[in-house]
């Protein structure tokens, strides 16, 4: 029987916990702020979606532990995201909901 | 480590409950992603009202969001806590994950239930329909949560639950982040991005 050697890393501590969570409960209060102040909204939407952007990556890589797991699960998890984000830049087409321009 | 190496791992080294369940949580981004899009492409779309901007409300949502991400917190202490054999604070930090998550849920029915009350429900327009079978998926899913999380907590209360049960408290924790991150793209998608 082959013996198998498991794979272990260490997690981030209490520390680094805290300093995601302050830098998560900022990014949401810069979020909330670029909707309301009328002088963001030229670029209301690809800001909220960095924003937005930014707070998923940093719950999966320090609270998920992706950063610090076995790259297989990076896999496991990013190939059908990647899938559903095509999936629905597709339908948004096809539907026309968004578009190139006539 | 004597824990760890206790549970069944695959030819990779990767330990097979967790392997599986990022297998499923993947699965879940397909659900959502599916979800998510069949809301954009009816967005505006509604013939009638109520429309988004009319009823939606953001100063909630908003403090609904930073309610699931503090929860978020509350869950990776729960898993340092066990992992390093401190059950007292393990069942503080896991009763504390379940209690942001119900107050999430209250918020949330708070909010179908004005909105019912407004004249928005599924059958009223394009938007009532994909908006309520969007985040209701997102609230059931939550509500699972909830309960998976109660049912650690209780587990530990009978001491039942310790650090050799860590991979356990992990995968819960996967499941319960994944919940958090959909909210993060739901917040914005569908509440911010009018």
């Amino acid at each position: 029987m082959d013996q198998v050697t498991p794979v272990e890393h260490a997690h981030p501590g209490a520390a680094t916990y805290l300093r995601i969570a302050a830098v998560l409960a900022i990014l949401t209060v810069l979020e909330v702020g670029v909707f309301y102040v009328p002088v963001f909204h030229a670029i209301l939407v690809p800001a909220l979606l960095i924003l937005s952007a930014i707070k998923f990556t940093l719950v999966v890589m320090f609270y998920m532990h992706l950063k610090m797991d076995s790259a297989f699960f990076t896999f496991l998890f990013g190939g059908p995201l990647l899938l559903a984000c095509c999936v629905a830049l597709a339908l948004l087409f096809l539907f026309g909901a968004i578009g190139l321009g006539k | 480590m004597t824990h760890a190496a206790a549970e069944h791992h695959t030819s990779m080294g990767v330990p097979s409950r967790k392997m599986a369940f990022w297998a499923f949580i993947g699965s879940e981004c397909l659900l959502f992603g599916s979800l998510i899009s069949t809301y954009l492409v009816y967005k505006g779309r509604s013939v009638v009202g109520p429309y988004p901007h009319e009823i939606l409300n953001i100063p909630l949502t908003s403090f609904s969001t930073f309610d699931l991400l503090m929860s978020s917190l509350m869950m990776v202490l729960a898993l340092a806590a066990v992992q390093r054999g401190d059950m007292k604070w393990g069942k503080i930090w896991l009763l504390s994950t379940a209690l942001l998550g119900i107050v999430f849920l209250g918020m949330q029915t708070y909010e179908f239930t004005s909105f019912v009350r407004e004249g928005l429900t599924l059958q009223t327009n394009l938007f009532g329909a994909t908006f309520f079978v969007l985040t209701g998926t997102h609230g059931a899913h939550v509500t699972v949560g909830v309960i998976w999380l109660l049912t650690l907590f209780f587990r530990a209360l009978q001491g039942k639950l310790g650090p050799e049960h860590a991979l356990t408290v992990e995968i819960s924790g996967l499941y319960w982040h994944f919940v958090d991150v959909v909210w993060i793209v739901i917040f914005t998608v569908v509440y911010l991005i009018q």
